[in-house]
């Protein structure tokens, strides 16, 4: 398993459970991903920890495996790369080591999007998954008055996150004319007075050293900036909360088959309903196989481990029963309209792969 | 910016690890150790950890995982480093980069 966030460990249950040994290899210090910093409670199905924080959940997975003689963590290991030969490169406190695996799960979720304006590259200007770090991982706030920029789920709960900190929200910004996170994110901040202004941008960052302030513009229906709106505000830190890309350095790397598709938030694999990609062997799961939640990634972790032990000839008898309870709470995740751009991503993706013959 | 650490929160419990002196730029500055070097310097107020090679712009940390390399700089004479993952430790001298940096003849 390249990764051990959600989609990792789930991938890594899965196949333990199935009989296979398994090695999880990660950047970080302890594994969890993303999740390390997730102080909200999760929506979704009891078997995805609905009502459970992602601090919680991290060690909940990780404690179904840790003490498993069949499975091997290497932590602070970052992968840098697949070989001719099969082995995967792995650095580890500055020396390569090689490690060959007959079946590889990547997960390694996904980088945050830049918005492009002037004085984006000031100091102060954070991603909100960095802002996260910074203040739930370490307990350090990472500024005084934060502008936020994006108003989509993650958008909503950082700005939350900040509140609960005692970080002062001047206000959320928002290009698109309506909130994309759920109504229940934006209430609680809206409770609490802080502004979503849906329709508008920032237009540029100020400071000589470090962000000193942020001008922000309303835009049309065509989304261009409409003269004379600007509003000034005077922050020290302006949060990018705008969406996430696959990490996908290593599937490119490894020459898998890749696809533009906008709606799973850029190039992601080809892949079949295992979730194994073009290049017989290495299955997807998570945030790389297409922008989601963590909720989602844990299923799809569930999906690829139990396919590929089970494609390495490992059984178990509750193969079919698990395989197909996770497709259900799957289906049952992206339904409604908030699911609507991963399902079509999802159909754009698989009538892609059919056309290559990555999917049957 | 005294009052950056976080010491009440409704949700969660920050366990400080030891205190540690560090330097940066030769100035002597306070940190918990095992704390990602990034973390220490934003507790004490350094928002500014070097400049773009060729616009000398400021550059801070943007990911703070350890993706972007916008936190690179030189620590204990070793340049690129990336502070947002670098784990902190006693007497660390942490420096701000000038330019790309040169490797170190045993790395």
């Amino acid at each position: 398993m390249i990764g051990a966030g959600p989609a990792g460990l789930c991938a890594a249950i899965a196949a333990r459970d199935m009989g296979a040994r398994v090695t999880c290899v990660d950047s970080g210090d302890r594994p969890g991903g993303q999740l390390v910093k997730q102080t909200h409670k999760f929506f979704g199905s009891r078997a995805e920890f609905a009502g459970k924080r992602g601090i919680d959940i991290a060690g909940m997975l990780a404690d179904r495996i840790r003490d498993d003689p069949m499975v091997e963590f290497m932590l602070d290991s970052t992968v840098i790369g697949f070989y001719d030969d099969g082995a995967i490169g792995i650095e580890h406190n500055d020396a390569l080591t090689f490690l060959r695996g007959e079946r590889i799960v990547c997960a390694t979720g996904a980088s945050e999007r830049m918005l492009a304006f002037p004085g984006n590259d000031l100091p102060g200007v954070y991603g909100a998954g960095a802002v996260q770090t910074l203040m739930n991982v370490y307990g350090v706030r990472p500024g005084k008055a934060v502008l936020m920029v994006g108003a989509g789920n993650i958008g909503l709960i950082v700005s939350y996150q900040l509140l609960q900190a005692g970080v002062e929200v001047v206000a959320v910004v928002e290009a698109m004319p309506q909130v994309g996170g759920y109504d229940v994110h934006a209430r609680k901040i809206q409770r609490v007075g802080v502004p979503i202004l849906t329709s508008h941008t920032v237009k540029a960052v100020h400071g000589t050293r470090v962000v000193e302030g942020a001008t922000v513009v309303a835009l049309g229906s065509d989304f261009r900036p409409i003269p004379a709106t600007e509003e000034y505000f005077h922050v020290d830190t302006v949060c990018l909360a705008v969406g996430l890309t696959p990490l996908a350095d290593l599937l490119w790397q490894a020459g898998c088959k890749m696809a533009y598709v906008p709606e799973l938030g850029g190039h992601v694999a080809l892949r079949g309903e295992d979730y194994e990609t073009s290049r017989r062997g290495i299955y997807v799961a998570g945030d790389l196989a297409g922008i989601e939640e963590a909720s989602s990634a844990m299923i799809e972790g569930t999906i690829a481990g139990l396919s590929a032990a089970q494609s390495l000839g490992h059984e178990a008898p509750d193969f079919e029963e698990r395989l197909a309870t996770a497709r259900a709470e799957l289906a049952a995740l992206r339904s409604g309209p908030k699911g609507q751009k991963v399902r079509l991503g999802i159909e754009r993706l698989m009538r892609l792969g059919r056309e290559v013959g990555v999917v049957a | 910016m005294t009052g950056a650490r976080i010491t009440v929160h409704p949700i969660l419990e920050f366990k400080e690890g030891r205190k540690v002196r560090f330097t940066f730029d030769g100035q002597v500055l306070e940190g918990y150790e095992g704390e990602p070097i990034a973390a220490a310097l934003h507790a004490a107020g350094v928002r500014v950890l070097g400049e773009s090679p060729k616009l000398k712009r400021p550059r801070g940390f943007f990911c703070a995982i350890g993706n972007c390399s916008s936190c690179l700089m030189t620590v204990d004479g070793r340049p690129n480093v990336r502070v947002c993952t670098e784990k902190l430790r006693e007497g660390m001298r942490v420096e701000t980069q000038a330019g790309k940096g040169v490797l170190l003849a045993n790395d």
